[in-house]
């Protein structure tokens, strides 16, 4: 029976992330948590109704070093309850730890899985979407950080219920003394009110076509609820953050859905876009390469057509 | 106070993401055409170079030196990597090292790492590596770096200062949801993003002074590391297959007529997409 040791995000409540995580790990066989800090409430109850066997959890206060006390705590837990594969949700930080503690298991680490079955095999996209690899830990342990999105989850979700039973708790006393880094401030990105691109399911993009002006990309984000994202040009441009930038060297998104507003679909631009769903373009070339991936291309004004598309969905709502 | 300092830029030769990669064989490895440097390492051999230059550059003693591990075109990599303003360059050249995962990669540099403090004769006081690279993007490299060297390790900086007496650096790193300042005693290992600076172009001085900066070439045995732990063998994960992905056709192009935005509402709808 394989054991999963799933790392969690949060120490109060499920994020979606972590019940992706859960769902994937309750289909493999026994499930362990790693929880980063004192648990609450609430989330043992949730770790509870998804039959975790056992929750791992540092014994002191959680310190201001960067991955290495999640790296250890991590290392405690997958050694305490021999796991066969570890599961992180990907994102920048849990790939260093999934880095880190790959050398200190000996294991196989796999990053952005989309898929994993029975027999530990992982399914990941490659070379920017444009090729699908399945791969495996060669002996020992996988360590594998999971693509946000990648696991469906049931829908509705269940009601909590009887929990099947309390999940055992486990403290471990770390000694990590590694050398590491401090953290010493944080500022929080400013509050868009929309979902981060690496987590939406609905992804409305611009590039250079949007003439600097994203203000018809958010009216239609609004009504979807969607993220904002960039091409290259539009960040470089300075029309809009760099943490919107998606494509080659930015984010990789796979989103239910991606509207992409006046950008070209030129080879890296698409990288961004390969993994979607659905793809909408929005384009005044009708020559832009991205009518040749776009399950729906409007070729006209991004100006004129996504207000009347926001409006129309607005009305169809009310 | 300003004592020079050794930093240690891992580059690699990769295929152009303009172009089409292929993945082919048994086990499935990428074809390694003509290649480039890692479009992302520009931005670690930038930071280096801003680090040094800040603090009088090489007549100051400063020393970056580039490093690969690769077949023998990764030779181009170190090139422009001097082009744009390495002292020095160490290549790892071993047929054995084919096919290594970031487990085997990570195990050869820490030693390249290692070996190149001593020919140097100093310590090395920073690692900087890109985020990830074009082709395997993992982003592992650098963490399973950091952790085999021991070093203070700052993944995904968008920005990077040392203090005076080079003692530590100072970094922000980039998570989702916030930006974290941290610091760190050196030596230390940092991951920059391509939000850390913009790379240069070399002058043409500084093409022609690449050809006279001295290129060390090393086995794996020259590092003390046996076939057995490189290369598809010495790897923790094995690739089983790999397939094209399905080209994404194109579906139906309309041209806004004045109601484009409509018809766009009405297929997200029929898509259940709302």
């Amino acid at each position: 029976m394989t054991t999963t040791l799933v790392v969690l995000g949060g120490t109060q409540r499920l994020r979606r992330a972590d019940r992706e995580l859960l769902v994937l790990a309750g289909g493999l066989g026994g499930t362990h948590a790693v929880v980063p800090g004192a648990p609450g409430q609430e989330l043992l109850d949730a770790l509870a109704a998804h039959g975790t066997a056992a929750v791992h959890v540092p014994a002191g206060e959680p310190d201001d070093r960067l991955t290495t006390p999640l790296t250890a705590l991590t290392e405690a837990a997958a050694r305490a309850c021999a796991a066969d594969a570890v599961l992180l949700s990907a994102t920048p930080e849990a790939t260093d730890v999934a880095a880190r503690l790959g050398v200190r298991l000996e294991a196989g680490v796999v990053t952005d899985v989309v898929a994993l079955d029975a027999q530990l095999t992982a399914t990941k996209q490659v070379l920017a979407g444009g090729w699908t690899t399945r791969c495996r830990a060669r002996g020992g342990v996988l360590v594998a950080t999971v693509r946000p999105h990648a696991v469906e989850l049931p829908d509705p979700a269940p009601p909590a219920g009887e929990p099947a039973g309390r999940p055992a708790l486990r403290r471990h006393e770390l000694t990590d003394g590694a050398p590491a880094a401090r953290i010493v401030g944080r500022d929080p990105l400013p509050p868009t009110g929309r979902p981060s691109p690496a987590e939406a399911r609905v992804v409305v993009a611009g590039g250079r076509g949007t003439g600097g002006d994203f203000g018809p990309l958010e009216e239609l984000a609004d009504v979807l609820g969607a993220a904002i994202g960039a091409s290259r040009a539009a960040v470089d441009a300075g029309w809009i953050g760099p943490e919107a930038q998606i494509g080659q060297t930015g984010l990789t998104v796979s989103p239910q859905l991606y509207v992409s507003c006046g950008i070209s679909g030129a080879l890296q631009q698409r990288a961004g876009m390969q993994t979607a769903k659905v793809v909408v373009a929005v384009n005044k070339d009708p020559q832009a390469p991205v009518f040749e991936i776009a399950d729906l291309g409007v070729v006209g004004d991004l100006r004129t057509v996504l207000p009347q598309a926001a409006a129309h969905l607005r009305r169809l709502r009310s | 106070m300003n004592r020079p300092l050794t930093i240690v830029v891992p580059v690699k030769h990769v295929p152009d993401a303009a172009q089409e990669r292929v993945l082919a064989g048994d086990p499935p490895r990428l074809q390694r055409g003509t290649g480039i440097l890692c479009e992302l390492d520009e931005y670690a051999l930038e930071a280096a170079l801003q680090l040094v230059e800040a603090r009088g550059g090489t007549a100051a003693g400063h020393r970056v030196l580039a490093l690969t591990m690769g077949p023998a075109p990764a030779a181009d990599a170190l090139k422009r990597a001097l082009q744009l303003g390495a002292d020095a360059a160490v290549h790892v050249l071993d047929d054995a090292l084919a096919g290594s995962d970031a487990w085997a990669t990570a195990l050869v540099l820490a030693a390249a790492v290692r070996r190149t403090a001593e020919e140097e004769g100093r310590p090395v006081d920073l690692v900087l590596t890109g985020m990830a690279s074009t082709d395997g993007e993992t982003s592992l490299v650098p963490g399973q770096l950091a952790e085999r060297l021991g070093l203070a390790h700052v993944g995904f900086a968008t920005a990077l200062s040392l203090d005076d007496d080079a003692a530590a650096l100072t970094a922000v790193h980039a998570t989702a949801t916030e930006s974290l300042r941290v610091e760190a005693p050196l030596p230390a290992l940092v991951a920059v993003t391509d939000r850390s600076s913009t790379p240069r172009y070399p002058s043409f001085k500084a093409i022609l002074a690449a050809k006279k900066k001295p290129v060390r070439t090393w086995s794996a045995a020259d590092l003390g590391l046996g076939p057995e732990q490189v290369g598809t063998v010495g790897s923790r994960t094995e690739v089983l297959g790999a397939e094209a992905r399905p080209p994404r056709t194109a579906g139906r192009v309309i041209h806004d007529d004045g109601e484009g935005g409509i018809r766009l509402a009405e297929f997200l709808l029929a898509e259940r997409l709302v």
